[in-house]
């Protein structure tokens, strides 16, 4: 029968408030500048130069179908040899918003050919520019239509962010693997961490809930 | 269905759950069931030469895939290696996935909490390794600098404890990644076992880099489950026996190209 021991983990706490606090950190970069990324992106392959287009749409296809750890290892340890060394937390950052923009372009696109032509027919009969156009006719409705799919996008990146330890970030779950390998108690460590990332993820679905109809997409 | 048929069905299910604890009983003790069972799972490392490695055939060989080869042929069953990994192995005996870790493991008093350790049968010693153009001659000297190392290893703990606060410490998930990032120059230094990185340097001559410092002349020992008095009183012995014949120095001879040296008993 197995005997638990939370004490001797829950004394390292520590080192999982700061394990939180990069995964924390980690993810709101990236999901602010993921999620620009993506709607940029979406832009590019609807309304870009036959060249951007395709630029897009290699990038897309590229890290949409390798694995993020891949991605990850490419940036950490293979841009060296190409002269670019990057510290461990922007590498981790790079590789998470260069993933979630992908992701994030094609749910993007998704909502942006969904709007209704009449919306686009009515834009242009009130002589608003392209851009106008994009920015204020097109976009809102289309964010408040992948809203769901986008938070739940940002979540996922947000729980890949654990493969970071991979690359010796001492993000959370690399905080629980050094806990682990420290007191021996790994069960309890991961059972601890597998409640502190339920918890992240349902606060981060809240919080973006709330913050989507309120800042991004506002119904005025 | 009948009553007849339903008591009979009773019958048969008690005692199927009778037969099934008696085996989980005799399970207590590994040494009887893995007698019982004719076979041994044995936890090596298949990434870590010359300890446990893959050979250009695609089989499991060096010093511990040997020894622990020897043990399985003179307890007389088949050998089941399992691949494990330095962070995962520890968990993996605890766990009863594997009955024996033999994959170039240390001995310290935190292990020897959870672990219980037969006699030492292969040497084994860790150290900083760096570039020659870094002049590191004491533990102050690593003062800020940055060093790659595995993380749940003997070095990763002494480096905790010696090293100067303003030394990076970064922690890998194994020793591949670990010298992949000293060599991609992630950091400047690195901490392994001298197998690892001979093997390493010999490999980047452009790296230049050398021995700097030692952290643990520390042999390697074999994982037994904590109270498995059998087994482990067992594996000394075939161990004892193994090293009075020679076999240990040629296999130490072989793989490391030097003795065992003094093994502690």
């Amino acid at each position: 029968m197995i005997e638990f021991d939370f004490g001797t983990v829950l004394a390292q706490w520590p080192m999982l408030l700061r394990g939180l606090v990069l995964t924390v950190v980690l993810t709101a970069i990236s999901a602010v500048l993921g999620a620009l990324l993506g709607t940029a992106c979406a832009w590019a392959r609807l309304h870009g130069g036959p060249l951007l287009k395709r630029g897009v749409g290699a990038y897309v296809e590229l890290v949409r179908n390798t694995p993020f750890i891949i991605q990850l290892f490419f940036i950490f340890f293979g841009l060296p040899s190409l002269g670019l060394r990057l510290s461990v937390e922007v590498a981790c950052v790079l590789a998470m918003v260069l993933n979630l923009g992908a992701y994030a372009c094609e749910i993007v696109r998704a909502g942006l050919q969904t709007t209704p032509k009449g919306q686009l027919e009515a834009a242009m009969s009130l002589a608003l520019t392209p851009w106008q156009t994009f920015s204020r006719v097109v976009l809102p409705p289309a964010l408040a239509r992948i809203w769901p799919a986008l938070v739940s996008q940002i979540i996922i990146v947000m729980l890949g962010s654990a493969v970071c330890g991979q690359i010796s970030a001492e993000e959370l779950s690399q905080a629980a693997n050094l806990i682990s390998s420290r007191t021996f108690r790994s069960f309890e460590s991961y059972i601890i961490v597998t409640g502190i990332y339920l918890l992240l993820a349902m606060a981060l679905r809240q919080l973006l809930y709330w913050v989507g109809p309120r800042f991004i997409f506002s119904r005025r | 269905m009948t009553f007849k048929a339903i008591s009979t069905l009773a019958g048969l299910l008690a005692g199927a759950v009778l037969s099934l604890a008696s085996p989980a009983h005799a399970a207590d003790d590994s040494l009887s069931s893995v007698l019982a069972k004719k076979s041994i799972a044995l936890g090596v490392a298949s990434d870590f030469p010359p300890y446990g490695y893959m050979g250009p055939d695609f089989k499991l060989t060096g010093v511990d895939v040997a020894t622990a080869q020897l043990i399985a042929d003179k307890l007389g069953v088949k050998a089941d290696f399992v691949p494990v990994s330095t962070p995962n192995r520890i968990p993996y005996l605890q766990t009863k996935k594997i009955d024996l870790i033999v994959s170039a493991l240390g001995k310290n008093p935190e292990r020897e909490k959870v672990i219980d350790f037969t006699i030492a049968y292969a040497p084994f010693f860790q150290a900083v390794f760096g570039p020659k153009a870094l002049s590191i001659k004491s533990f102050d000297d690593l003062a800020g600098k940055s060093i790659a190392v595995t993380r749940g290893t003997i070095q990763d703990d002494v480096l905790q404890k010696v090293a100067p606060p303003t030394l990076k410490i970064q922690r890998f998930e194994d020793d591949s990644t670990t010298v992949a990032a000293f060599l991609s120059q992630q950091t400047q230094l690195l901490a392994t076992g001298a197998a690892v990185a001979a093997a390493a340097i010999q490999k980047n001559p452009q790296m230049q880099a050398e021995y700097k410092l030692l952290l643990k002349d520390s042999p390697n020992f074999i994982g037994v489950r904590k109270g498995e008095t059998a087994l482990l009183n067992k594996v000394n012995e075939i161990l004892r026996a193994a090293k009075a014949d020679g076999t240990l120095e040629q296999y130490s001879q072989k793989w490391l190209g030097r003795g065992t040296g003094v093994l502690p008993d």
